[in-house]
């Protein structure tokens, strides 16, 4: 029976949430191909997400692998692909997947298709060529692709896939893969981590109150600053703001900035380009104030107030304090 | 320090894409052509590099003809050095791009090895994060992606990655390879001394054989738009007391 | 908001003209104005939203200036204007000279302007390198404006005029004619029936107006600009615009300060043209239809000139913004305005810069309103073009050329040099052989003057031009031809007239109406007359012959041929009593004149060409050697003779007829050179488009007969008003009493100089027209180099010692004639005998 592995992410033995993405299109190819599932994680032995899910699992365990370390990450996952005959490798595509899987890639001389939202030919059976979509210009875009070779890597595309509900099936107890790793792949591990102050960040703030071309300065984000103050939130900015040296990078939404998914993002003043839409679509609810009633942000937002951003925040602002 | 940057020519569309005919390309008629972003702060990153601890920063792109048109930008933003690799295709694979790119860094190297070579974490078309990487790997050399932040401490690379709560460090001994991501740097603006040395700046051209990858592509498509229908809580300030209203029902006030 | 269905006029465009339409229309009184843009509001997304948005007010052009200095008053009353100064430098002498003819040009129209020094543009602008400029033109008044700004309050105030719906982001995607006007146009949001429509679409204007199969000929072409910061200098004036606006007139540049940076453009490049199909949408579009990718190969040079200029401040500052921005350009570079010659009541206001915008759009509200505009729109007038000049193929050959001449010095008498030969007459190949050099008018190739002729230079002991300047485009030759015509006879083709047979039962009342004086003559009379605007201004000055009881024919130059048929068939009654048909092509025209030329008809023809029998104003077949000829005895030059018409494929004919037959009479080859100027001049004849412009009226002109005919005519109300008042003005020949400059050189105006008391003040009239050279040029026969120019009855008076300024330098005019009476031959004997 043929084998798919689905690497899951775990940052010092916790599991990436989102990581089990991954497994609900690897759950539906097992079943069209009859394929079996099994999962694989790097850490301590007896790590306890795996058991979660209900998989049968793996566990890499090496002395190096005490940290992330993306080249050791890949060889030992390399081996384990050599050793099990798995015909997938699949993991979920950010960062750090993304990252081991490319690793993976080059160790075993394969070809990967990064950001798979969907595989809609694998009719030649698991070895056989398939045909599969993937994200072009973080997502404004599609590929069909084909993928030739007979060892299938992908990783799937975030936010594409619902995780499954937890307990999948019945537990099965991890085995352990002590890979053979060389010294040296320890050069690229982590060697410190410094936490910033806490505090809401783009990523994990519930409302994001965002500005672009149409705030004109970096003085001008001020009023946007107090909104976000208001409402318990952040400000962000598109890559006009950015490069204009109006605010950091850091505050950047989009295809090379930050990616969010906010329970709100006003967007003040940002016609949406590319650029910027693919950073902000996955937010709840999105609020466009613009003075273009067809900007490509107002048609496809949610709600829209047509107007001058600063007309608009400063009477939402003293609005919102009268009623406190 | 001798920094080698890989950079790839990208078209620099507006809110929509629109594909050829034949869906195996963008329309890219009225459109401008720029570096990726990742990438353009990577050559300021280099750049920087270079003007702290000396050396020379090259940049090499894969692509066609016109793409010297970002070569001769990086020259003007202060690239010492540029090398085209000419290709007829923008579509080849990664597998197959990472190999040409080995082949033709093998050659420029010719035994003295660049001490930093610098991707971006992905190219902002075709976003298959691996190029960089498949070539360390074959060049035997460590690496590390998604980086916010860049410097030499000796003879060795400090990477700094975001994380969630701030970011982890990498240490990696040179030479080292690394990809960037946009905010490593912010980008300067090329002068018009700038502009003018960058026309006159010398292209080495790099030939090499091209095998291809086990990934193609069939064609392109456009993701099927979610219609919205937009709802308008009303025009300029008068608009105030309803956006209150979603707000509530959001839940943040 | 209910989507409007219907309209009184809708205006297509939101930019800088569509909202100056929109916003006089509204301000003389229209209702029920639907303005319709693609885009979103305030900013379209057309040139107006990456425009300069700077106004030199100095143009040669007086049309051109009077519109730009009528938008800087209607800016300022708007409050969207700061007066930032302007410097055109010279980096050589040429320009320099130049700068004197724009300092004499500034005079004439009323303009405050400066020539300054090297030292003094430097206290002016710090920063540019003095080493590379040799002076500067410096205007006070130069502005910079905000054209989004005025846009939105022109249109508001059309709003509370409750006259405007205003229709962004709806997209034009047809338009219905009915009877060959405009009836409806079709939007993706619905269809909008209309009684007028005018297209103010700048770039895309040719394609809509394709969609009712009009014509609006101007291609989208390429401005390059580049923005340059932060520059410390520029910022400390924590202003927009702190320096003035710097025109690098040598290598056609301009650097002009926005806040912090310096925006550089350039007119240097290579033209650069793009397709109105092909300007891509808002949304496809990284900043906007009209901002496209910079190309930067194209600007290498300019770069250059641009560090040379400013090397302290522009070495530092990173170019952070830099486009192709699309602009429009027209054949010959003035705007397209009126209505179009093909759909009726289908109006264009195309190819409106900023400077001229306001100006613009009142001109178009007046002329939709009054019939007719304040300003003359002579060379603006969109109906000016003839068929071969609206296609893509001339548009394109005509921009390519003169693109580059944006900040050129281009000689008043220059000519086109691309797709010529497009109209040639049937003896082009023996004038070739004659060594005409060819001027071009309409289309047409036209003998100026004859090499061959080049002997008589000397025979008649014709002098020279010194300045190399005065020279161009000249040729002493034309006075030689002048002598020998007055003395012998001399051909000259006129085949370039515009020929209109106008014939039906309703023909009599038709071309009454259109004409000032009586054309209910006797069939073979010919009349001269002016036609009228609704406003009592000179609309149109030809002849008209009438052949048959019902059938007129009109002859007209060809310069205005195209203007005068749209005039001509805007008003032909619409019950098919009245025909029009243009004959242009159909017939080819040679004048034959001189003392001399009786003699030769009568060896051609046994028909009685005598005075008696053939007398001056009337109009005969004769038949010359077995050709019938139409003949018609008038003259422009004030000889005996006749222009003689007759069927195109005969011109060769007629040519080598009259060639022959005048060898015995001493016949010479005479280019347009007498017929236009020096012939004209010392006849005191006035031409349409110099002397006879839509603000003056037939009284000033001295063209007013004793009576008025009974008969109701175009502007009769306005030109009764005008006989009861004395003119506020008169057309006066001038002679130039000294051309000595202070060089010792002798100089030789050319036209549109101003004309100055004695110690040089400017001579305005009770209407503020001012006093300048109408028409310029040597009086051969009368040994004088003569002026035309309008005088206020106080400087009206023979004798009276004034001057003409002329490259800078004030030259003493005398006064010769006031009114018409010509200076050369005043009791006509010459041609009446």
């Amino acid at each position: 029976m043929s084998l798919i592995l689905v690497f899951l992410d775990n940052d010092r033995g916790a599991l990436s949430p989102s990581g089990p993405e991954a497994l609900t299109p690897a759950l539906e190819l097992a079943e069209t191909l009859g394929a079996r599932l099994e999962t694989v994680t790097v850490g301590e032995p007896g790590h306890a997400g795996l058991q979660q899910l209900g998989l049968a699992g793996h566990v890499v365990s090496h002395p190096i692998l005490t940290d992330y370390a993306p080249e050791a990450y890949g060889e030992a996952l390399a081996q384990l692909a050599d050793h099990t005959g798995a015909s997938v490798l699949m993991t979920l595509g950010d960062d750090r997947g993304a990252e081991v899987m490319a690793h993976v890639a080059a160790v075993l001389n394969e070809p990967l298709v990064a950001n798979v939202t969907e595989i809609t030919d694998a009719s030649g059976g698991i070895e056989g060529a398939w045909e599969m979509i993937r994200v072009r210009w973080g997502g404004s875009l599609l590929e069909r692709a084909r993928l030739r070779s007979a060892r299938k890597l992908l990783t799937i595309a975030p936010h594409t896939f619902e995780p499954p509900e937890s307990a999948l099936g019945n537990p099965t107890a991890a085995s352990t893969f002590a890979p053979d790793l060389a010294d040296h792949l320890a050069r690229t591990r982590v060697v410190e981590r410094v936490r910033l102050a806490e505090g809401l960040t783009l990523a994990t703030a519930p409302v994001v109150v965002s500005g672009g071309r149409g705030v004109g300065s970096a003085e001008n984000f001020a009023i946007l600053e107090e909104l976000a103050d208001l409402i318990g939130g952040v400000v962000g900015c598109s890559r006009v703001a950015t490069n204009n040296g109006w605010r950091p990078h850091s505050d950047q939404v989009g295809q090379t900035g930050t990616r969010i998914a906010p329970d709100l993002y006003i967007a003040c003043g940002i016609s949406g380009a590319v650029q910027h839409w693919v950073g902000c679509m996955a937010s709840k609810q999105i609020l466009a104030i613009n003075t273009d009633p067809e900007a490509p942000l107002v048609t496809k937002a949610d709600y829209a107030v047509i107007g001058d951003l600063h007309e608009v925040l400063a009477a939402l602002i003293s609005e919102i304090r009268s009623r406190k | 320090m001798n920094i080698l940057v890989c950079v790839k020519r990208v078209p620099a569309p507006g809110a929509r894409i629109v594909l050829t005919d034949d869906r195996q390309d963008i329309d890219t008629r009225h459109l401008g052509f720029t570096t990726s972003p990742h990438e353009e702060c990577a050559v300021e990153a280099a750049v920087q590099l270079r003007e702290r601890h000396g050396g020379t920063a090259t940049v090499l792109t894969l692509g066609p003809p016109e793409a010297v048109e970002q070569l001769r930008y990086s020259v003007s933003v202060g690239a010492d050095q540029v090398v085209l690799v000419p290709a007829d295709t923008t579509e080849l694979d990664p597998q197959a791009t990472a190999a040409a790119l080995v082949d033709a860094i093998t050659e420029l190297e010719s035994g003295a090895p660049f001490d930093l070579i610098l991707f971006g974490n992905e190219s902002a078309d075709s976003g298959g994060y691996q190029v960089g990487i498949r070539v360390a790997r074959a060049l035997g050399r460590p690496v590390i992606s998604g980086l916010k932040g860049i410097e030499i401490d000796g003879d060795e690379m400090v990477g700094r990655r975001e994380t969630d709560e701030g970011f982890e460090v990498y240490r990696l001994p040179l030479p080292a390879v690394a990809a960037a991501k946009e905010g490593i740097t912010l980008p300067r603006y090329p002068t018009l001394p700038g502009r003018l040395k960058s026309r006159r700046a010398q292209i080495t051209e790099v030939a090499v054989e091209f095998s291809s990858g086990g990934q193609e592509m069939v064609h392109l498509l456009k993701p099927t738009e979610e219609v919205t229908e937009t709802v308008i809580l009303g025009h300029g300030a008068e608009a105030a007391p309803q956006v209150v209203r979603l707000l509530e029902e959001v839940g943040l006030l | 908001m209910n989507f409007p269905t219907s309209a009184h006029v809708i205006v297509i465009g939101a930019g800088i003209a569509g909202n100056s339409v929109v916003g006089h229309l509204a301000e003389l009184g229209w209702k029920n104005i639907v303005q319709i843009d693609k885009g979103p509001l305030p900013n379209p997304g057309g040139s107006t939203g990456h425009a300069s948005n700077f106004c030199f007010p100095v143009d040669h052009s007086k049309e051109m200036t009077l519109l730009t200095l009528d938008s800087t008053r209607q800016y300022d009353e708007m409050g969207v204007m700061v007066v930032s100064g302007g410097i055109e430098v010279a980096r050589t002498s040429e320009r320099m000279e130049e700068l004197r003819r724009r300092m004499t040009s500034a005079t004439a129209w009323g303009v405050e302007s400066h020539l300054i020094s090297p030292d003094e543009v430097l206290e002016l602008v710090p920063f540019i390198n003095r080493d590379v400029i040799v002076g500067g033109f410096y205007s006070p008044g130069v502005t910079v404006v905000d054209s989004l700004r005025a846009g939105t309050i022109m249109r508001e105030r059309a709003q509370a005029r409750d006259a405007l719906t205003v229709l962004p982001n709806t997209e034009i995607l047809g338009m219905e004619v009915r009877n060959g006007a405009i009836h409806a146009v079709m939007t993706d949001k619905g269809r909008i029936e209309t009684d007028y429509l005018v297209i103010a679409c700048g770039v895309w204007s040719p394609r809509i107006a394709r969609m009712a199969g009009a014509t609006i000929p101007l291609t989208p072409a390429v401005h390059q600009m580049i923005d340059v910061g932060p520059i410390p200098v520029l910022q400390q004036t924590r202003s927009e615009i702190g320096y003035p606006i710097v025109r690098d007139m040598d290598t056609y540049m301009y650097e002009r300060q926005t806040a912090g940076s310096m925006e550089v453009g350039s007119y240097a490049h290579r033209p650069i043209f793009h397709h109105p199909d092909e300007i891509p949408s808002l949304g496809e579009s990284l900043l906007s239809p009209t901002e496209l990718p910079f190309t930067d190969e194209d600007f290498d040079l300019q770069m250059e000139h641009a560090l040379e200029l400013m090397p302290e401040i522009l070495s530092q500052a990173e170019i952070r913004y830099a486009i192709n921005g699309l602009l429009s350009l027209t054949p010959d570079a003035m705007p397209l305005l009126g209505e179009t010659v093909e759909v009726k009541n289908l109006w264009s206001a195309a190819a409106v810069w900023i400077k001229e915008g306001p100006g613009v759009g009142k001109m178009i509200a007046e002329w939709m309103t009054q019939g007719y505009p304040e300003i003359d729109p002579h060379s603006s007038d969109i109906a000016r073009f003839y068929r071969f000049a609206r296609a893509e193929h001339h548009i394109l050959a005509r921009c390519s050329e003169h693109f580059n001449k944006t900040y050129g010095i281009v000689h008043p008498r220059e000519q086109w040099e691309s797709n010529r030969r497009v109209r040639t007459v049937p003896a082009y190949p023996r004038q070739v052989e004659l060594g005409a050099v060819f001027y071009e008018v309409g289309g047409w190739e036209r003998p100026q003057w004859y090499e061959v002729n080049a002997p008589l230079v000397e025979h008649y002991g014709v002098k020279g031009r010194d300045h190399e300047w005065d020279a161009r485009w000249w040729s002493p030759i034309i006075n030689a031809e002048h002598l020998a015509m007055r003395e012998k006879v001399g051909m000259v083709d006129l085949t370039a007239f515009a020929i209109f047979d106008i014939t039906g039962p309703g023909v009599v009342d038709y071309i009454q109406k259109m004409a000032v004086n009586q054309c209910d003559v006797a069939v073979g009379r010919a009349v001269y007359t002016p036609l009228l605007t609704d406003t009592g201004g000179f609309r149109a000055d030809l002849t008209i012959l009438r052949l048959g009881e019902h059938h007129y024919r009109v002859i007209s130059g060809g310069g205005d041929g195209a203007r005068d048929r749209y005039w001509f068939r805007k008003h032909l009654p619409t019950d098919g009593s009245v025909t029009f048909v243009d004959n242009t092509s159909a017939v080819s025209t040679i004048g034959l004149w001189g003392p001399n030329a009786r003699r030769v008809i009568e060896s051609l023809t046994r028909d009685d060409v005598s005075n008696e029998g053939f007398p001056y104003g009337s109009v005969r077949e004769v038949n010359l050697q077995g050709i019938d000829a139409l003949m018609f005895r008038i003259s422009y030059v004030g000889e005996l003779g006749w222009e003689i018409s007759v069927p195109m494929e005969q011109g060769l004919r007629l040519w080598d007829m009259l060639w022959e037959a005048g060898q015995d009479w001493g016949v010479v080859p005479v280019g347009i050179g007498v017929y236009g100027t020096t012939g004209r001049l010392e006849k005191g004849y006035r031409l349409m488009g110099a002397e006879l412009e839509s603000d003056y009226n037939p009284v000033e002109a001295g063209l007013a007969r004793p009576k008025v005919k009974k008969a109701d005519f175009i502007g009769k109300g306005p030109y009764l008003e005008a006989r009861k008042e004395d003119p506020a003005t008169i057309l006066c020949t001038l002679t130039v009493e000294d051309h000595t400059s202070a060089s010792g050189m002798e100089r030789y105006m050319g036209g549109n100089e101003p004309i100055l008391t004695a110690d040089g003040e400017r001579i305005v009239d009770s209407h503020g027209r001012p006093s300048y050279v109408t028409t310029a040029g040597n009086g051969p026969s009368v040994g004088k180099y003569l002026l035309l120019a309008y005088l206020p009855p106080a400087h009206a008076v023979v004798g009276r010692e004034l001057a003409v300024m002329y490259m800078n330098e004030l030259y003493p005019v005398k006064v010769a004639i006031a009114g018409s009476t010509p200076l050369f031959d005043p009791q006509n004997a010459r041609m009446k005998c």
